[in-house]
């Protein structure tokens, strides 16, 4: 077999590694001899040096990867620069010429993307902020206590261990209209929401079920709530954990300074949480570009009438039409704004950041 | 996702030495401001130190006060749609309907438990169920198989290529799940995995909804760090006694590593339970629905005007509480999987 060859090839690189470890100055001055090091060495080669061995240890994971992971990175990129392309025709020996009209016929002729592409950014500026901030406040707050820390810490985990669709499904309750809103005498029930808002002297919002186009805020507002419920577990998780490795001694020397808390909370809570804040940030926005499943939890299949699109939803709707260069180019876009935003937010995270 | 993952696990590492080296600067920015200078400046008798030191602790106390309240209304608005949901679930259609607000929160339990039971006989929720449980299991245990295997190959055997595939499988974790379902929608279609009629619908129908998900390379990285923690004594040790590879995996590797182990086991496993878009784009067969969809299917009630909310609140809550069960009692595990890992479900 070619293994033997490869197994003989690299042990005699991996022997002329320890007389190059050899030559470099010891640091320590009761490390091993030279002599030791090398038996061990010599030890060592012969018990890890079982290249085929390893391989066998890696081939399920390899063979999965290369068909799930490997080839749909590809083929993917591949059917994107496929003009019109249909894997039926493929299939029939059709080629397909090579461009970017599944870019343009999504960008240009395409209302749903452009709806896509505006809902994922308005979810992402409005829900990232927020939930970044409130989850700040709440981390905080958990830092400075000390009785009961616990129970709020896991109360405050709780969003996070749920099914998003089920959790979708009590949001859009709690909205929801149970009877035709346009004839008040036939509505059975407000909602939660809305018995509320009529106590306090308002009136009722159609939340969920709305049609055209002044619909559109009382969904986006339902679905914002949600995301930021949603997303708080996590950011507070992260968050905190930063805190508590904060080093003590920075407070006390503010407490004998008596700084004012705001002070202490600017100087020196924000900048050595800093590093966290750029991770939850990252996160937050990729979480916020793939946003789907909250949405067909609480509007359900046809994501309010296509009138919540995300690029997600977009990518996955595409699909049972066959439209895989389509979804192909759109998945690309995705990777891209990703891909993006995450190096901005990296580079500017370098430079704010404290170190 | 992974640099991000990386990013992380590496500042958690150097933040403490980085701290150390900030002392200098936070000295500097925080100088004394007002009654500190009076505090040090002017000659205190004991008696204003006294008074000076009440309200401190008065400020201190009022201050504990408002961080509790803070964080009891945040923790009510956080738990909030649970509670109704449960409350909820346990009223009549009539009970709902009224819309008094004393009975949000507190229903009268006019209806026990019968909305669950109603849940049983008007879905198949109990098939769903228990299809979920065989596919997160299955799914659970092969992965793991693989996880474990190519870690320790990782960790602990030298090979050609190494560093370069673990840098390859790095990679493949920035590009987002979305792009590769295309491809694999296709796949498993051209593998007639989608085709969940006839005789061959069970098998296919796992296959479908195991196979693209059983490598996790967020999982294969997280398990090699902790195998690189085991000192590599032990290994050699091991070898001296003449214990062949496997065996140290099975009898050293796998029980040192076991922590995060059990929080892969229960990641994956809540994956199974929440996951909602592959199952629902390739099974065609309702009989093979997975919990979630056959959730989201059986009250897809879009145009109906009088959804039964008591109801459909009882479904959901069955939904939940396995996952409020698994949270309680691991909760530890899944923290520290959550904090190192960033993954939701």
């Amino acid at each position: 077999m070619k293994n033997e060859n490869i197994t003989e090839d690299s042990l005699v690189e991996q022997n002329a590694e320890p007389v190059l470890e050899n030559q470099l100055p010891a640091e320590e001055s009761i490390a091993p001899t030279a002599a030791t090091k090398t038996v061990r060495r010599s030890f060592l080669d012969k018990v890890k040096f079982d290249s085929w061995k390893a391989w066998i240890y890696l081939l399920p994971a390899l063979i999965l990867l290369a068909v799930f992971t490997v080839w749909p990175i590809i083929n993917t990129i591949r059917v994107a620069f496929l003009n019109d392309y249909n894997s039926l025709g493929e299939q029939g020996g059709e080629t397909f010429q090579l461009g970017i009209g599944n870019f343009i016929t999504i960008l240009a002729s395409g209302d749903d993307f452009r709806t896509a592409l505006t809902n994922t950014l308005l979810i992402c500026v409005i829900t990232v902020p927020l939930s970044t901030i409130l989850a700040l406040l709440i981390a905080v707050a958990l830092n400075s206590i000390k009785p009961l820390q616990k129970i709020y810490q896991t109360i405050f985990f709780l969003p996070y261990v749920t099914n998003s669709i089920a959790i979708g499904m009590v949001f859009a309750a709690v909205f929801d209209v149970v009877g035709d809103f346009a004839f008040p005498d036939l509505v059975q029930s407000w909602g939660f929401v809305n018995n509320i808002l009529m106590k306090m002297g308002l009136d009722p919002v159609n939340w969920i079920d709305g049609l055209g186009d002044a619909s559109y805020w009382p969904k986006m507002f339902v679905l914002i709530v949600y995301i930021i419920w949603n997303a708080l577990p996590f950011k507070i998780l992260i968050l905190l954990g930063g805190l508590q490795s904060i080093n003590k001694q920075y407070y006390e020397a503010a407490m004998i300074d008596s700084t004012p808390r705001w002070r202490v909370f600017t100087k020196i809570t924000v900048p050595l949480l800093s590093p966290m804040l750029a991770y939850v940030l990252i996160t937050g926005f990729i979480g916020g570009f793939k946003e789907y499943s909250s949405i067909i939890g609480i509007f359900g299949d046809d994501m309010a009438g296509g009138q919540l699109y995300t690029m997600v939803g977009f990518i996955y709707d595409a699909l049972p039409d066959a439209q895989y260069g389509e979804a192909s180019a759109a998945a690309l876009i995705l990777f891209a704004i990703i891909f993006v935003v995450t190096m901005i937010n990296l580079w500017v995270s370098k430079k704010t950041t404290h170190y | 996702m992974s640099e991000l993952e990386k990013d992380v696990i590496q500042n958690e590492d150097t933040s403490n030495a980085a701290v150390e080296n900030e002392n200098v600067e936070i000295a500097q920015s925080t100088n004394p401001v007002g009654s500190t200078e009076n505090l040090v400046q002017g000659v205190m008798h004991e008696q204003d130190i006294k008074t000076v030191a009440k309200k401190q602790t008065v400020g201190k106390i009022l201050g504990q006060i408002g961080l509790y309240v803070f964080l009891t209304i945040m923790a009510f608005v956080v738990i909030f749609p649970f509670i109704w949901m449960i409350a909820t679930s346990l009223k009549s259609v009539d009970e709902y309907y009224d819309a008094s607000l004393e009975l949000v929160l507190f229903p009268s339990f006019a209806r026990d438990f019968k909305n669950y039971a109603e849940v049983f006989t008007t879905t198949d929720l109990e098939m769903y169920f228990l299809n979920t449980v065989i596919i997160g299991i299955a799914s659970t245990l092969m992965s793991l198989v693989i996880t474990i295997l190519s870690a320790f190959a990782l960790a602990r055997l030298e090979f050609k290529g190494k560093n370069i595939l673990f840098a390859g499988l790095l990679a493949t974790m920035m590009i987002p799940g979305e792009l590769f379902t295309i491809t694999n929608y296709k796949t498993v279609a051209d593998f007639g995995w989608t085709n969940q009629f006839g005789s061959m619908g069970w098998i296919n129908s796992f296959f479908n909804l195991t196979m693209p998900f059983l490598v996790s390379v967020f999982y294969i990285y997280l398990l090699k760090q902790n195998f690189m923690q085991i000192p590599e004594e032990l290994y050699l040790a091991a070898k001296v006694d003449g214990t062949t590879d496997f065996k140290y995996l099975l009898r050293v590797m796998i029980p040192l590593a076991l922590p995060t182990l059990i929080s892969i086991t229960i990641l994956k496993m809540m994956g199974a339970w929440n996951t909602y878009m592959w199952p629902k784009l390739t099974t065609t067969n309702s009989d093979y629905y997975l919990i979630t969809i056959g959730l989201r299917e059986a009250f897809s009630s879009v145009d109906n005007q009088q959804p039964d909310i008591p109801l459909q609140m009882a479904a959901v809550t069955m939904v939940s509480i396995p996952l409020f069960l698994v949270f309680l009692f691991l909760r530890k595990y899944i923290m520290k999987g959550v904090s190192r890992s960033g993954i939701k479900g």
